[in-house]
């Protein structure tokens, strides 16, 4: 599942990926330029294969979000507007799981933009829930929810919809990932306390914060 | 090995524990005087009151002037012993053991009735492992439901064999024992026969209560439902030491 070199990465608090990636993330949030405000944190979001309770625990943060604001700019996410992922972000978040093609296209894609990739929640960290069917055969899944607990028309969907993988797997099986936030979901607090110590131009740990299932 | 019978003139030795200066019982294992001396050690098998297996290797420890490590649930203390619990190369082994007991099997703590009450999953926490580096196995283990009042989840288990030594050793009836090698050892009733058929068990749930995740479980609980409660076993293993 994983390639070599994912599997070989270390703790992100000893990690050499995340460093220069968080202080780089700090530098252009903090360096200030003469006379303007410093250039804010662009975060990019995306929603995979999960329940969006991620992004619902995200908007938990209640009145914080408005300190937060001063900060970072959201610029692509299911929370706002804009459709299209801008060529540089410099933190992409991932909900969910890697259970299609267009979640692997996505991954590749934050991957690729992003300078800092962080894991959201159990989905996105170990697959969780929708990683529930990998002991059985893609073909048996897709019987079982389309066939035979359908009594009404049954059909497999074929159109417009990405092929789903055979094997569901965690982001960093697919992509290389800095910072891993497990919990289903993690709690407002665990995110909030991720994204100040990004903002910080820290390293985060979030095992002081939250865990699997958390 | 055999827990220690008691005995009447016990020698008391010292030693070092993390740059700590401790004394001890000769009888004593490492873990236990971690334990007294809030040293924390992780560890999955080892049970106070049970005997002890050594099997998951997570109290492993550095002993000065020995080459290998060694568990600190079946090591003796000895006079002018220096231990070390907690160096870096430890940190590491504890946490790659952790994060192959998960990709073993499919611990979904999000669905479990022992989420927020698992040894496991809060072992994973305390020894960092915010995700796991291989690839899980995603291999299916069947839940035997067919108990009136239990259920065991293969899928959930550590195979630390807590329920077969307090059966035998507690309770006295030896229904689980364990079967198989490698991926499919698996812990089973009587001969491999569901647990409601079992013709030895007593249904005393002494097995569910030490049962460190949510492999053994009461019928009928919830997501987080099941708490489970391990005071009896010093007790009990106390008074049956006495005897």
């Amino acid at each position: 599942m994983n390639t070599p070199a994912t599997a070989s990465m270390s703790h992100p608090a000893a990690g050499t990926g995340a460093e220069p990636a968080s202080e780089s993330a700090a530098e252009s949030a903090q360096a200030p330029t003469s006379g303007s405000p410093p250039r804010k944190v662009t975060i990019a979001t995306a929603w995979l294969d999960g329940c969006s309770g991620c992004h619902m625990s995200f908007l938990d943060m209640d009145e914080r979000l408005i300190a937060l604001a001063d900060c970072i700019d959201m610029v692509y996410s299911p929370l706002v507007d804009s459709k299209t992922l801008p060529d540089q972000v410099d933190v992409g978040i991932l909900e969910g799981s890697i259970s299609n093609e267009e979640d692997l296209h996505k991954a590749r894609e934050f991957r690729q933009r992003c300078t800092l990739l962080v894991s959201l929640g159990d989905c996105a960290v170990n697959g969780n829930v929708p990683a529930m069917r990998n002991p059985f055969k893609l073909d048996a899944v897709i019987e079982r929810a389309y066939r035979d607990n359908v009594e009404v028309n049954p059909q497999i969907p074929t159109e417009g919809v990405p092929r789903l993988l055979p094997v569901v797997q965690p982001i960093h099986g697919v992509v290389k990932v800095d910072i891993f936030v497990p919990g289903c979901p993690p709690r407002a607090d665990a995110i909030h306390y991720v994204l100040s110590e990004l903002i910080a131009g820290r390293t985060p740990d979030p095992s002081q914060v939250t865990r699997f299932g958390a | 090995m055999p827990l220690p019978a008691p005995q009447a003139n016990v020698r008391v030795v010292t030693l070092k524990i993390d740059g700590l200066d401790l004394s001890a019982r000769e009888d004593e294992t490492l873990i236990e005087v971690c334990r007294e001396n809030k040293i924390p050690i992780p560890s999955l098998c080892w049970m106070e009151g049970l005997s002890i297996v050594g099997a998951c290797r997570l109290c492993m420890v550095e002993v000065s002037g020995s080459n290998r490590l060694v568990a600190a649930c079946s090591t003796r203390v000895a006079e002018g012993m220096e231990v070390q619990t907690n160096t870096e190369q430890l940190q590491r082994y504890r946490r790659t053991l952790v994060e192959l007991l998960f990709a073993e099997r499919n611990h979904v703590c999000s669905v479990c009735v022992s989420n927020g009450h698992c040894e496991l999953q809060w072992l994973a926490q305390t020894c960092g492992v915010d995700h796991v580096r291989m690839p899980y196995r995603n291999a299916g283990y069947e839940v035997d439901s067919s108990h009136e009042m239990f259920r065991v989840d293969h899928n959930r288990c550590v195979l630390c064999t807590r329920c077969v030594r307090v059966c035998d050793e507690i309770e006295g009836a030896h229904t689980w024992d364990v079967m198989g090698r490698g991926s499919d050892c698996k812990v089973i009733t009587d001969l491999a026969r569901p647990w409601g058929d079992s013709s030895t068990c007593t249904s005393c749930g002494k097995c569910v209560q030490v049962c460190p995740t949510g492999a053994l479980v009461k019928q009928g609980t919830s997501v987080g439902e099941m708490v489970k409660d391990q005071q009896f076993l010093p007790i009990l293993a106390r008074r049956r030491h006495l005897r």
